[in-house]
């Protein structure tokens, strides 16, 4: 533990966005009155029970929360170390996290009297969550999309329009998440009167990283709550996947100040970080600017943002929410990576063991907890977070096992 | 301190015209050609030079200006080699303003001070960076000022008086007011609002105030001259260099010719505008 902890991990961010060196409003002069009045909008609904009951009887009735807390049994026995929970965010309405943070966005947008949502998304999930959203309660929906994400993502692409929602390819740069990023905050500069930009995990300007947190920590309070009725105690670990890092902060945040609780995030470290084709801001990267936001990104040595890689298009993003890489640097969280692979491997054990078929996303998180699990005492509890169903993933790993289907 | 474009728009303001602000990106297509541009930029009419320094992610650039980023990026262009192109121009060129715009992240990698160090030194004399807003003054407005550099800021329709005064300090050279809700390049500005816009800016500030985004004809720059102390053209000129690429996408006979043409016909637009 770093020698300069501070009394508490949860208070962050400080008034003008940082999280230590990192986060901030790093944004166009256009969009600042937006983001600021956003921040007052977020305040205020924060400070209103009414909010948060709408919300939570939202999370309950539509979503379907709380979500269980499940002991996988022979994936523990398989493994033959520690015990090992998963959180099943993965059996949220639309198969994933996604959907918290989208509630708490839209109906903010509600309170808001906007009319019109933008989001981007990268595996879809993001963008299947919003236009489920916006689809309840009547709002148009646009939807960026890398075109690279389009062609490997079809399932969700569909589920969107079935929703709804327009679906416009981002063309530029990688044609991946972060130039559909680029592309939902040109459309927002160009649209500012009636458009809420609804983001997807815990990046960009602030108050966007707080509020995404804040929205996604109902992850971890239920996690707790759950740990101590089945085992009278808090877990000794939690394990998420990080590409942005929403889920992996709503498992994490409420567990910041439990200092007995080791925590970890697994990046996405592609074909390995020595090929430079993966994703693994904080393994690979340096502290830059981008979206809005300063944290680890991957770039070059002129500060060109260099492409990402993963199997998972969810984690394909250069960057990473900057309270991870706070956390990181005070060293309150470990940051590991794990291959296309092992992710794949991962996958397989899982479906096979426990009738679950993850995302490819938590998939990297299995990994993680397959290489820590064994070296583990049988009373060790293990968290890990199970953040989204794999049925949108099942062409992508047939194609890389080689199965036509 | 007084920079070279203080002293530039001081003697325009004499002669009461308003001055055409012409923007390039560093290295589109490749660096020589992007520096012979550059240094037929001034006989062509133009009396302020923005230089894009380009970036992989440029936000609030619309298709042109990303596209000549990337072009640029694809030759090899960076950092350096864009203070190089500064410095090549210095050689010839004492008096011509420079600008260098673009984004933070390149900046902060490069290091700050030596970046405000290296730009004065190699002749730059201000800075646009886009995604720094005043909040964030302490990145890098308050080191370039102090390295003799201006800051200068762009002020939208989204900036409402109470917000006016704090974009406006630390603010020198000009103000680069934005005439559209958007990105660089793809609406037209709204022609009948620029002069209550500016007479709103002026109302908090002494600086000459340059109007910019979405100019693409000398009608449209004889309009907004008439009633702003500069204008500013950019997508077009790049669009310029687009056109006359080869199949390869490499510089032909052409491109420096259409440039500073398009150049010299919308410097004709600024010019024709009334004595004001």
């Amino acid at each position: 533990m770093n020698v300069n902890a501070p009394n508490s991990y949860r208070t962050g961010p400080d008034e003008r966005g940082f999280y230590g060196l990192h986060g901030g409003r790093f944004v166009a002069e256009t969009l600042m009155p937006l983001v600021l009045e956003l921040e007052q909008a977020y305040r205020d609904a924060k400070a209103d029970p009414a909010f948060q009951s709408e919300l939570d009887s939202f999370l309950e009735h539509y979503v379907g929360r709380p979500s269980p807390l499940y002991f996988a049994e022979r994936l523990t026995e398989h493994l033959g170390g520690a015990k090992i929970y998963m959180k099943r965010d993965e059996l949220n309405h639309t198969g994933a996290h996604k959907i918290n943070n989208v509630m708490g966005q839209i109906l903010l947008a509600r309170r808001m009297g906007k009319k019109r949502i933008i989001a981007e998304t990268g595996a879809g999930q993001h963008g299947v969550a919003t236009a489920t959203a916006c689809a309840r309660f009547g709002l148009e929906c646009i939807i960026y999309m890398g075109e690279v994400d389009i062609a490997r993502q079809q399932p969700n692409v569909f589920r969107m329009k079935l929703l709804g929602a327009q679906v416009v390819p981002a063309l530029s740069g990688s044609r991946t998440l972060k130039d559909a990023l680029n592309e939902a905050l040109r459309d927002w500069v160009a649209n500012v009167e009636d458009t809420f930009y609804c983001i997807g995990t815990v990046a960009g300007p602030h108050p966007y990283p707080e509020m995404v947190r804040d929205f996604q920590s109902v992850i971890g309070k239920e996690a707790k709550a759950q740990m101590l009725k089945r085992e009278g105690r808090l877990p000794d670990s939690l394990v998420a996947a990080i590409g942005g890092g929403s889920n992996a902060m709503g498992l994490f945040h409420p567990f910041l100040d439990d200092k007995d609780v080791k925590i970890i995030g697994v990046e996405a470290a592609g074909s390995g970080l020595k090929s430079g084709r993966h994703a693994a801001s904080i393994t690979g990267g340096k502290p830059g600017v981008l979206h809005g936001n300063r944290t680890y990104l991957l770039m070059d040595d002129d500060g060109q943002i260099t492409e990402a890689h993963s199997i998972s298009a969810g984690l394909d993003y250069p960057g990473i929410g900057p309270e991870h890489s706070w956390l990181h640097d005070m060293g309150r969280v470990e940051y590991v990576s794990a291959t296309d692979k092992e992710a794949l491997a991962a996958f397989q054990l899982c479906c096979k063991l426990e009738g679950i078929i993850p995302a490819l996303e938590p998939s990297h998180a299995l990994a993680e907890v397959m290489k820590r699990a064994p070296k583990l005492p049988k009373d060790h509890l293990m968290v890990m977070n199970m953040c989204g169903r794999g049925d949108k993933d099942i062409f992508t790993v047939a194609e890389h096992l080689g199965v036509k289907l | 301190m007084t920079t070279r474009i203080d002293t530039r728009f001081a003697a325009l303001k004499k002669q009461g015209r308003a001055a055409l602000v012409t923007f390039i990106t560093a290295g589109d297509p490749d660096f020589d050609t992007s520096l012979a541009i550059l240094q037929g930029l001034p006989k062509a009419g133009a009396d302020v030079i923005e230089i894009g320094m380009p970036f992989t992610d440029p936000m609030a650039d619309g298709p042109a200006i990303q596209a000549s980023s990337l072009r640029a990026l694809a030759n090899g262009q960076n950092m350096k080699k864009t203070l190089k192109l500064v410095r090549e121009f210095r050689k010839t060129d004492k008096e011509t303003p420079i600008v260098l715009m673009g984004y933070f992240n390149p900046i902060y990698i490069y290091g700050v001070e030596a970046f405000v160090t290296d730009a004065k030194k190699a002749g730059a004399d201000g800075l646009i960076v886009v995604d720094l807003p005043p909040e964030h003054d302490d990145e890098l407005c308050l080191p370039a000022m102090k390295a003799g550099l201006n800051f200068i800021r762009l002020a939208t329709p989204t900036t409402d008086e109470a917000r006016l005064p704090r974009v406006l300090t630390n603010t020198s050279g000009f103000v680069y007011y934005v005439s559209v809700l958007g990105i660089t390049g793809t609406k037209a500005p709204n022609l009948k609002d620029v002069a209550a816009k500016v007479k709103r800016i002026k109302a908090h500030t002494t600086l000459p105030v340059a109007v910019g985004f979405g100019v693409k004809t000398a009608e449209q720059a004889k309009t907004i001259a008439a009633n702003a102390d500069g204008v500013v053209v950019g997508s077009a000129i790049v669009n310029a260099v687009r056109d006359t690429l080869n199949k390869k996408g490499e510089a032909t006979a052409k491109t420096k010719k259409a440039v500073l043409t398009l150049v010299g016909d919308i410097a004709k637009g600024v010019r024709a505008a009334a004595a004001r």
